[in-house]
């Protein structure tokens, strides 16, 4: 009797369990994440790029999706255009200014769930030592188990910078970010 | 004529000179101007590419110029000068030798980090032998950028030096490099 009551606390609780957030780590080993960045070139077409060296953590629960947190560390340094002279140039005070402001950070603030997998992810966005309110678009891609004994869950997500809003010297208008993140659960 | 004697400059090693002279003053100057460009000048491109190219040629005529040196006699010390000056001036044309090969080698390091080639003047092309060392294009900028103004104080004594020795000491050391 006592066994039986064991189970079935322990069914209970794994099926209770995705009642609660589940934190998960951004599988930036595996590289199943990326962050990619698209700029206008002069208006001829879009130059893009993106940030190799990255690390961040969120929480999510499918039954309370404004309690998702996501936090976001992007080493600025590893910006990557597949052209040194340019990544150098961008990498240089003109723009990111590396040696001052070696991270970015996405800290959230407010998760609304918009319905049918998709969220807007407000939160700060710091980088070149200024800190900006930013929306991320995402939606969610999909979730479960991986077949080497892990759970993961992934979603892609879409924001708009402003050059200008940032400080740089140099400033071409808007930045696209094209993200993908798939986490890992703790 | 064309060769070093125990006496006097050749022919070759005094054209290798001032065209050295030349191009290190002007590539600089270039250099200099270049890095400020903004992305909508018509120079943007341009200027680099010929910094680039012209620098590689340098190269060249740099490797010549050594190789001519050491299967060339050289003109012996003038007498007049004095154990200071000869150890001076040694060292001098040694640090110019060096600056030069580490500024030209940290420029082919900035542009070949990537895996692309240096193209000289559309002739030919340079490869390039891939990232050999992280941060590669930044860290091979930096050198480059202070090899350069180390390499033009050094050029800026070294002239001062020669025309110190020409109009003050009156004697050979500018005009057998000329004459």
């Amino acid at each position: 009797m006592k066994k039986h009551l064991l189970a079935a606390t322990l069914i209970t609780a794994t099926l209770a369990s995705p009642v609660y957030a589940a934190n998960y780590i951004i599988d930036n080993k595996g590289a199943h994440a990326s962050i990619n960045f698209k700029a206008n070139h002069m208006g001829f077409s879009v130059l893009a790029g993106r940030f190799n060296t990255f690390d961040g953590t969120f929480s999510y629960d499918e039954n309370n999706i404004t309690a998702s947190k996501i936090t976001v560390n992007i080493d600025t340094s590893s910006v990557d255009s597949n052209h040194a002279e340019r990544d150098k140039h961008v990498r240089s005070d003109d723009f990111l200014d590396v040696n001052k402001f070696s991270t970015a950070k996405f800290v959230s603030t407010k998760v609304e769930d918009k319905a049918n997998g998709k969220l807007a992810i407000t939160g700060n966005f710091t980088m070149h030592g200024i800190t900006k309110s930013l929306v991320i678009d995402a939606v969610k891609v999909g979730e479960g188990k991986d077949p080497w004994g892990g759970y993961r869950l992934g979603f892609s997500g879409t924001a708009t910078v402003g050059m200008g809003d940032f400080g740089f010297k140099s400033d071409f208008g808007t930045v696209e970010l094209d993200l993908y993140i798939e986490g890992i659960r703790k | 004529m064309w060769k070093n004697t125990k006496l006097k400059y050749g022919l070759v090693t005094k054209v290798l000179h001032w065209i050295s002279a030349l191009t290190v003053f002007s590539l600089f100057v270039a250099g200099y101007w270049m890095v400020d460009l903004t992305y909508y000048s018509q120079w943007y491109k341009t200027a680099p590419h010929w910094h680039k190219s012209i620098g590689i040629l340098l190269f060249i005529a740099t490797l010549l110029r050594l190789i001519w040196r050491f299967y060339n006699v050289s003109p012996a010390n003038i007498a007049s000068h004095s154990k200071n000056v000869k150890l001076a001036s040694k060292l001098v044309h040694i640090g110019i030798y060096l600056l030069l090969i580490v500024l030209m080698t940290s420029g082919y390091l900035i542009s070949t980090a990537d895996n692309r080639a240096i193209e000289v003047f559309g002739w030919f092309e340079v490869g390039s032998l891939g990232e050999l060392f992280d941060k590669q294009a930044d860290i091979s900028g930096f050198v480059h950028q202070y090899v350069a103004y180390s390499l033009i104080a050094l050029s800026v004594l070294h002239a001062i030096a020669a025309i110190k020795h020409h109009i003050i000491d009156k004697d050979e050391t500018l005009k057998r490099m000329i004459k």
